[in-house]
């Protein structure tokens, strides 16, 4: 036998370039391929960044809540929260019960239809045509169009204060609220049927994108994506903020961290979503909405600083702020998005992969441009 | 053969479901959720909240009922400042307590509703009008004063109960204002007698 | 082609042959270009009426009555825009490209029996040809993404290129066991030979694998969902048709619809019993209702085409590689020999007995040995 023959070959250097076919965003990555082989991945952000941080700095505490809608545009909900629950941190704010039960509704809700969305679009990037993002917008809608009664507007929701909430939930949205949970489990039904045990999405997802559980420790990733790997951090159950602590609802853990067990975790959250939901439209008590010690105008925060962080959607959303003498505005105001560091390792995920599997870890992940780029 | 090609034939069961459903669906329920714009439009909730109007409260004069008085507080809480106000003066420069200018740029405003909320006289209120398409970028889309006057009669039609509970207020603070009014004439003190 | 001589003979006794022929071939050819591109047109709406029902909304609806006058307002559009060709392409070699795309489909479609006697050419070899001719389209995948001049189209080329390859030969071998059987090459005899009640190929065992084999390859020649990682390159690289625009882009769609259209008529004629169908025969209404049977079992076909596609995901190109090596040319050797037993054992019963056991003992085997990457998957919950 003669010595084995050696093919020289070039890399190829391809850049996934801002415009994507498939969503997440205006996105960048600069791929190096040996042949169809992913060799290197640099991921380039930034294309949307607007500035959210030094705004904040300009102006009052109250008038960056409208932007925080629109950090991670598919969750206002959540991060108007994860806002609130900041400043209301460092000012010690309490909030009203029935306040509390809202926002934990409407954190849920996000949640449901955030992941329909992440579960919708990732099938549509293994190729579904948009068959399974058709079906989970259906639900979707219904979600959106109960944002809107309830906040006024779909997606933007600009719902929370420092406090408590701005509108309060009545009699007539209460029960488009009950009529949305009742549907849910049958639309995860219907959508299961369609998906999970479909052999060429099993083909497609299953042990592509692997990430070890020490690498995401390390790495400091949170959410779906660290919890399909095994990394067993719900900050709902670890800092219990809220009145989370009440509602009985487990955390669903994944084992190997690919794509597949990422997609089933978000669908398995969607069901504990919906449990949370029952339990807290249930339980809602009558009550004030806003605290009434709170000003809207001139809202001052003593000096200091904090951080406060939510389970989001995608992983842990934490605002650090700094209020300095003057307490007017923020001195310093940085969000700790999850998507972006999410997204640090998805060189380590891709590596090895082929070209086409890229598209689908990146979906995986779950991203929201918004956010990663403030 | 059915370990292996289940989760294909459910697939194609379930697309075959919603495909013959959507023949059989009548009023939006399950299957067919298209609106045919601009035959028919999906129906708007009462909070809905677009761009800001300002409120007068009779149609016939609205500029002399406008609610507003100018005191710019939505100009400075507005996050975006995407609103313009110049007070109106009468020839000796006293100020009338209603606004000459207040312009709106629509390509700014990001419809957060904080205007409303921080404006002391129930004045400016959230539209529920999204069909703003113009021609233009620029000049086109700044509302003036004229486009953004509209009566109360309009806002109760877009918001009852909303606009209910404002007249209420309104009107609890008019009598207020009367009551004491009247008990601070009642209750003013005689003349002094010269000592 | 050969009907309509005949019947122009019986009209017009006295004209010469020349004409009679130049007519009859002349009405052929109008009869094929004027049908199947027009299938391609009612196909690209019904997919997307289709698809559009699947995920539950209206497909076209605003151009005429149904969205039916669709196709014509998607052909004009595409036909005044501007025509783009990169300065460093290939010119001769990028202009050729969609028209060797186009034509091996049409010609393909010359052996196929539209209706009792209808077919345009009776060759004696008529599915050597039909297959000889549609691999040519291959040649058109490689030539626009040579041409082109450009890195990513060569490569999406490459990808497609292999995918048609390698499924040339599970779709071939399946036919050779319809041609096994029925003992001759043409498509007349093949359809002839389905008469009698159940009497279509995909009733037998064998014939019932060589149809699934033949859709498989019959979707991957086509790229067509799941298969459709040529046409759909939303996956980074933007295809071998990226740097066409315009009309030469519509070719390049009409010609793969046509070359899935060719491939299907040859399934249905070969495994659907092609015209045949109750109330077809000779004679004018016989005729007209065979031509019903043909188009209706393409519709069906097509039908089931769009459902799929707006179901399943789609494979990538290393899985569909395997997927055609791994399991369906095995899959197709087996049936060959299943084949022959059902023919040559004597009694009946037996033969079909045998021949269907070992077609399913061999599709269970070779899902078990390919199903590796079919795991089940568990994830567990607790509170933390």
């Amino acid at each position: 036998m003669s010595a084995p023959v050696v093919i020289e070959t070039q890399t190829l250097e391809v850049s996934i370039g801002p415009q994507h076919p498939s969503t997440h965003g205006v996105f960048r990555m600069d791929v190096v391929l040996d042949g169809e082989v992913v060799v290197k991945l640099k991921p380039v952000m930034g294309y949307l960044h607007r500035n959210h941080e030094q705004l904040a700095e300009k102006m009052p505490w109250i008038a960056s809540m409208p932007y925080t809608d629109r950090l991670d545009y598919f969750c206002s909900m959540s991060n108007n929260w994860a806002y609130a629950l900041a400043v209301e941190k460092l000012a010690g704010i309490q909030v009203p019960e029935r306040a509390e039960y809202i926002r934990v509704i409407m954190a849920e809700l996000t949640r449901l239809q955030n992941h329909a969305a992440a579960v919708g679009f990732l099938l549509s990037d293994c190729g579904a045509w948009f068959t399974p993002v058709l079906y989970a917008f259906r639900e979707r809608e219904r979600i959106l169009d109960f944002f809107e009664a309830v906040s006024g507007s779909r997606m933007m929701c600009n719902y929370c204060r420092f406090g408590g909430v701005r509108v309060d939930l009545t009699e007539q949205t209460l029960a488009m609220a009950r009529g949305i949970v009742e549907r849910f489990p049958r639309f995860l039904d219907e959508f299961e049927k369609l998906m999970t045990e479909n052999e060429v999405l099993m083909a497609r997802t299953q042990r592509v994108g692997i990430l070890p559980k020490a690498l995401a420790i390390d790495a400091s990733i949170s959410g779906p994506m660290a919890r399909a790997s095994g990394v067993e951090y719900d900050i709902r159950k670890v800092d219990g903020y809220g009145v989370y602590p009440r509602f009985e609802f487990q955390v669903p853990v994944g084992e190997t961290g690919d794509v597949y067990d990422r997609y089933m975790i978000r669908i398995l959250e969607m069901r504990q979503a919906v449990k949370i939901l029952q339990q807290a439209l249930r339980d809602i008590p009558a009550g004030p909405f806003q605290n009434p010690a709170v000003k809207l105008r001139n809202f001052k925060i003593p000096a200091g600083d904090g951080y406060g962080r939510i389970e989001s959607p995608k992983g842990e959303l934490g605002f650090y702020l700094v209020a300095d003498a003057a307490g007017k505005n923020p001195y310093r105001y940085h969000v700790r998005p999850p998507s972006f560091i999410n997204l640090t390792i998805l060189e380590d995920m891709c590596l090895g992969h082929k070209v086409a599997d890229v598209v689908v870890i990146l979906g995986s992940v779950d991203i929201v441009l918004g956010e990663v780029d403030r | 053969m059915s370990a292996f090609g289940k989760g294909l034939l459910d697939g194609l069961r379930v697309t075959a479901v919603n495909f013959f459903g959507s023949y059989f669906d009548k009023g939006r329920k399950e299957r067919l959720f298209t609106y045919q714009y601009p035959e028919e439009r999906a129906p708007i909730p009462e909070n809905s909240r677009t761009f800001p109007f300002l409120v007068a409260d009779d149609p016939n004069d609205p500029v002399g009922t406008i609610r507003c008085t100018a005191c710019k507080i939505c100009e400075v809480e507005c996050p975006p400042k995407c609103i313009y106000i110049v007070m109106d003066r009468d020839e000796k420069g006293k100020p009338r307590q209603r606004p000459k200018v207040f312009d709106i740029d629509l390509s700014v405003c990001m419809q957060c509703g904080i205007c409303v909320e921080v404006c002391p006289f129930e004045s400016i209120k959230m539209d529920n009008d999204y069909e703003k398409a113009r021609y233009g970028r620029f000049n086109e889309l700044v509302e003036h004063l004229p486009d953004l006057l509209k009566p109360n009669a309009y806002y109760h039609r877009i918001k009852p109960t909303e606009a209910a509970a404002v007249d209420a207020k309104l009107k609890a603070e008019a009598e207020k204002k009367a009551a004491k009014a009247a008990a601070a004439a009642a209750a003013k003190p005689p003349p002094k007698p010269a000592v | 082609m050969e009907t309509v001589y005949k019947w122009l003979k019986n009209l017009a006794t006295g004209a010469p042959d020349w004409a009679l022929l130049g007519v009859a071939m002349l009405v052929a050819i109008g009869f094929l270009l004027a049908v199947f591109p027009g299938v391609f047109a009612f196909i690209t709406w019904a997919e997307r009426k289709g698809l559009g029902r699947i995920q539950n909304r209206m497909g076209p609806n605003r151009v005429g009555p149904v969205g039916l006058f669709q196709p014509i307002a998607d052909g004009l559009k595409i036909l005044t825009k501007e025509d783009i060709v990169p300065r460093r392409a290939d010119g001769f070699v990028h202009f050729l490209a969609p028209v060797v795309a186009v034509v091996p489909a049409l010609l393909a479609l010359v052996v196929v029996p539209v209706g009792a006697g209808l077919v345009a050419v009776n060759l004696n070899i008529g599915i050597l040809f039909a297959f000889a001719v549609s691999t040519a389209s291959v040649l058109a995948l490689f030539m626009a993404g040579w041409a082109s001049r450009n890195k990513f189209s060569l490569l999406g080329a490459m990808r497609a290129v292999a995918q048609v390859v390698s499924y040339e030969v599970p779709t071939v071998l399946s036919a050779v066991v319809v041609l096994m059987v029925v003992g001759s090459l043409s498509t007349l005899d093949i359809v002839e030979s389905q008469r009698g009640w159940f009497g279509w190929h995909v009733f037998k065992p064998w014939g019932a694998i060589g149809f699934f084999l033949f859709t498989c390859g019959a979707l991957a020649e086509a790229g067509r969902t799941p298969f459709d990682i040529p046409e759909a390159e939303s996956e980074i690289v933007a295809g071998y048709h990226t740097e066409y625009s315009g009309f030469k882009f519509a070719l390049f769609q009409m010609g793969e619809y046509l070359a899935s259209l060719a491939m299907m008529s040859i399934g249905v004629t070969m495994f659907l019993g092609g015209y045949l169908g109750p109330g077809s025969g000779p004679g004018v209404l016989g005729t007209l209702i065979s031509m019903g049977w043909f188009f209706a079992k393409l519709l069906a076909m097509i039908a089931v085409v769009i459902w799929i596609r707006g179901t399943w995901p789609r494979l990538r190109v290393d899985q569909l590689l395997a997927f055609a090596w791994r399991f369906l040319l095995p899959l197709s050797l087996i049936n060959i020999v299943a084949a022959g037993l059902w023919h040559f054992i004597p009694s009946k019963p037996v033969g079909w007995g045998v021949s269907a056991a070992l077609l399913a003992a061999s599709c269970w085997v070779l899902t078990r040995l390919n199903g590796r990457a079919y795991i089940e998957k568990r994830s567990y919950r607790l509170t933390s």
